[in-house]
């Protein structure tokens, strides 16, 4: 290519941005991410500007996390480039676009769970004199900045003591030690619960008006709304278009984000409440996460449990399930009285118990998806023969081949490790251990946490066929939505209680909301 | 070695990531493999004969047996660093009490050499028990259980004999477990082989095999799909160290004295000879085929150290580089499995 005037392409780049005008905050160009044998990101164009909520949407292996992951600087590009303040910049590690002000929030958080808040705040930075640690300088710098941004937390907490949310909102006081120009969210609510993405919400619409920059990656149409300027949808690592978040539809955003159009996300059910299947009475667990909640499921009905992180709605389905130790109270399920659930015993009963945390509680990554679809019915036929000591290869290889094809897994391919499937894809897989053997009662526990919009439409189409062919059905969401569309009844948890039982018109936000709380006195 | 399944790589591509595929999907085994066999057999004119493969075979079995009950232990997310004291406390409660009874009744030679084999086997295996307890129900971490169970099981062992070797077996003892052939195969061969064919049903046809990879897979999710992981826990480590007392009872023969001083080497060597074979440390990934295959190659090497005449010390430094090196390469593995996906 020959260069005019002697000029390099990159400062003929720099110039071209110069001379737009207002040059974004941060900007890339031609931006493009290889790994061998796949272009994780295209060519991507992006431009964000100062004071703006800047929302990234696409499903998941759309090449946000990409993108995200080279602007913070964990990651180098292939090719194209990144500019700051209109400047071309070399973001050659996290700590080079920390100096500039760029901080991320990832999802997987970067925190030591031995060291305290300060400590955690002031990593690779800490405050020194003379080479000498001042613990007492660091921990004032540390309050000073959560004060600052309304968290109320001791900076001498240590971070294992702390909640999921608290955890989140270490991480995000992290990316304020230094002065802050770029923020980069990635599904911060994920573990939040209404209460506290209210707060972060407004912590980011103040950091708006103090011209930050913010990079918000999200599935939740709700937020999107809410809290974004501008969107930017990405599909297969390409740059599709950049909308105004006020002026465009939903169904628009979805049909971008699929480049097809997918019809309402919720099925319509119709629910017919038949025999009982699950009967709790008084349930007390002895870690105390559960104190004293009832609950009563029929066969044909969703149940919806809400309620906050910790309030024991994930726990009160795990201690039924035999996986949490019992103090007191009396489970009827079918009808039979279960003095001391076990995990193998309920299973073999007809009650599955599908955990949250995919890679912590799920599913073996290593381990192939047929593996992983199996696992919790290798006892019985066709998995295996002769009193179910032997494995049936061919039996097994059979059924998930169906489940795979029903459930339409993709890529298809039942020997590929689970950790090699995307998030929606693992999650198809967990849903496929409840079909591996006749489950009358079904505890989907978040079923859709990382999922993808039209992964997630094919979840809820699952969870509605399965309680239409008459099973009970349990759905424990921090996703408000999902409680609201899908359930006939729902429980209100607080503090190990149930706070509230709705029954279907009664499940609005506001009442479901409203009990999300301690009740003042009457 | 991952099952994870590769595609067929197209003729379009490089012959790099051809190596590169060839690399994740089958480890870095083949490619030591192929290089010892070049190497040894340029080096000594005797290496690759009949003869001495079946040399390599037979001096091999001890840590083939050991390295697939290591195996297990590895499958679950764990390790066992008292298979060498495991084959000590063996070897001289065998002895002993095969001794013993022979002295008592000189006639009985059979019935003294399965008593001792018998109680051998009882006593290693007592150390898998332990093990078991400590790591299945107690929570011990096996790194911490296993290595006090080193100190216990040698401690016994020099107790039981002073430290010195146990004489006195009967002669065919050694006759037909340690020398004897049958159709002109070693006799510890056959029970290597006998071994590995129940493991490998009981690994790959029974679903309390695939419970072991589920447990190393994932124990969370193991519990939550009704496996009862502190029995698979406590059976592995039991199973590890039953295996080991029967190479015991079988390089007790091959001695025809019991030492307490054998099997120093074998935590290391059955550690390096599963790494080698793809046998990830993090638990969970693994097959039994290539653990075999990994044993020999270290049988193999030795016996090319041997011909080409390198010190036995300087034995052990190359032995113990090649298990880094192959924890190296399961790590660069790693990231080019991230890297390849398909």
């Amino acid at each position: 290519m020959q260069e005019l005037g002697g000029i390099s392409p990159s400062k003929r780049l720099e110039e071209s941005a110069r001379r737009d005008g207002a040059c974004s905050l941060l900007e890339t160009v031609g931006l493009t991410k290889d790994y061998p044998g796949i272009r994780a990101l295209d060519e991507m164009n992006f431009k964000l500007n100062a004071g703006e909520v800047h929302v990234l949407f696409g499903e998941n292996g759309a090449g946000k996390s990409t993108l995200i992951s080279m602007l913070a600087g964990a990651n180098m590009p292939t090719a194209g480039q990144i500019l700051f303040n209109g400047n071309i910049v070399e973001l050659a590690g996290v700590h080079a676009a920390r100096e500039l002000g760029i901080s991320a929030v990832f999802q997987e958080f970067s925190l030591i769970p031995q060291m305290t808040i300060a400590e955690n705040m002031f990593l690779g930075a800490e405050p020194t004199k003379k080479g000498f640690l001042q613990p007492k300088a660091q921990r004032e710098n540390a309050k000073e900045i959560l004060e600052s941004l309304d968290f109320h937390l001791s900076p001498t907490t240590r971070v294992d003591n702390l909640t999921r949310a608290e955890q989140q909102m270490v991480e995000i006081a992290k990316a304020f030690r230094s002065n802050l120009s770029v923020l980069i969210l990635d599904e911060p609510t994920a573990s939040l619960t209404n209460h506290e993405t209210e707060q972060l919400f407004k912590l980011i619409n103040r950091l708006k008006t103090q011209n930050v920059g913010i990079i918000y990656i999200t599935h939740r149409m709700a937020e999107i709304k809410e809290i974004g300027d501008r969107i930017t949808i990405l599909r297969d690592g390409k740059y599709i278009e950049t909308v105004d978040a006020r002026s465009s539809s939903e169904d628009k955003l979805v049909d971008l984000m699929t480049g097809r159009e997918i019809g309402q996300i919720f099925p319509n059910i119709n629910f017919e409440p038949g025999e009982m299947a699950l009967e709790v009475d008084d349930l007390i667990t002895i870690d105390g996460s559960v104190n004293g909640a009832s609950v009563t499921v029929r066969r044909g009905e969703i149940v919806g449990f809400a309620g906050l992180v910790g309030s024991g709605k994930s726990k009160f389905a795990q201690a039924c399930f035999g996986a949490l130790d019992i103090e007191s109270g009396s489970i009827t399920f079918k009808g039979e009285k279960i003095a001391k659930p076990k995990t193998k015993a309920m299973l073999k009963r007809g009650f599955m118990y599908l955990p949250s945390d995919r890679r912590k509680d799920g599913l073996m990554m290593m381990r192939p998806a047929r593996e992983n679809i199996s696992i919790a019915s290798l006892d019985i036929a066709p998995f295996s023969k002769l009193g179910g000591v032997f494995l049936s290869k061919k039996g097994e290889a059979k059924i998930v081949d169906q489940l795979t094809e029903r459930l339409n897994l993709s890529p298809r391919k039942s020997e590929r490790d689970a950790g090699m499937f995307s998030g929606g894809n693992q999650q198809k897989l967990m849903l496929a251990r409840s079909l591996t053997r006749k489950f009358d009662f079904i505890v989907f526990d978040e079923p859709t946490v990382g999922v993808d919009v039209g992964t997630r439409a094919a979840i809820y189409e699952f969870i509605a066929e399965l309680c239409a062919n008459g099973a009970a059905i349990l759905l424990i969401s921090s996703d408000l939505p999902e409680v609201l569309n899908l359930t006939n009844r729902a429980y209100v948890f607080y503090q190990g209680r149930i706070q509230a039982e709705l029954v279907g018109e009664e499940i609005t936000e506001e009442n479901v909301l409203s009990n999300f709380f301690e009740k003042g006195p009457a | 070695m991952s099952s994870s399944t590769i595609a067929h790589p197209k003729p379009a591509q490089s012959f790099g990531t051809f190596l590169k595929r060839l690399f994740v999907k089958l480890g870095i085994l083949p490619i030591l493999l192929v290089i010892a066999l070049v190497v040894f057999t340029s080096m000594s004119d005797n290496f690759m004969t009949s003869k001495n493969l079946m040399n390599v075979l037979r001096q091999s079995v001890y840590l083939t047996i050991v390295s697939m009950g290591q195996m297990l232990a590895l499958l679950t997310g764990g390790f066992d660093l008292s298979v060498g004291t495991t084959l000590a406390l063996t070897s001289v409660v065998g002895a002993l009490t095969m001794a013993t009874v022979y002295t008592a009744m000189p006639d009985a030679v059979w019935l003294a050499i399965l008593l001792g084999c018998f109680a051998g086997i009882a006593a290693g295996t007592m150390i898998g028990v332990s093990n078991g307890i400590g790591v299945a129900f107690f929570g011990v971490s096996p790194f911490m259980m296993s290595l006090g169970m080193t100190s216990v099981g040698f401690g016994i062992a020099l107790f039981l004999t002073g430290g010195v070797p146990v004489y006195g077996m009967p002669q065919s003892f050694g006759d037909t477990f340690g020398f004897g052939t049958f159709i002109g195969i070693p006799s510890p061969l056959y029970v290597a082989a006998i071994i590995a064919v129940l493991l490998y049903v009981f690994l790959y046809r029974t679903r309390f095999g695939r419970y072991f990879y589920a447990v190393g897979g994932n124990i969370k999710a193991a519990e939550l799909s009704g496996i009862n992981t502190r029995l698979t826990l406590f059976t592995t480590y039991v199973l590890c160290a039953a295996l080991t007392a029967v190479a015991g009872m079988l390089l007790t023969a091959r001695l025809d004295t019991g030492e307490a001083n054998i099997g120093a080497s074998m935590p290391l060597q059955s550690i390096a000879a599963c790494v080698i074979a793809g046998v990830s440390m993090r638990g969970g990934v693994g097959r039994l085929e290539s653990v075999i295959m990994g044993a020999i190659f270290i049988g193999l090497v030795q016996n090319g150290m041997n011909l080409a005449r390198i010190e036995s010390y300087l034995q052990t430094v190359v032995l113990g580089s090649l298990l880094i090196l192959a924890v190296i390469a399961d790590q660069i593995r790693l990231r080019y499995v991230a890297s390849l996906k398909d």
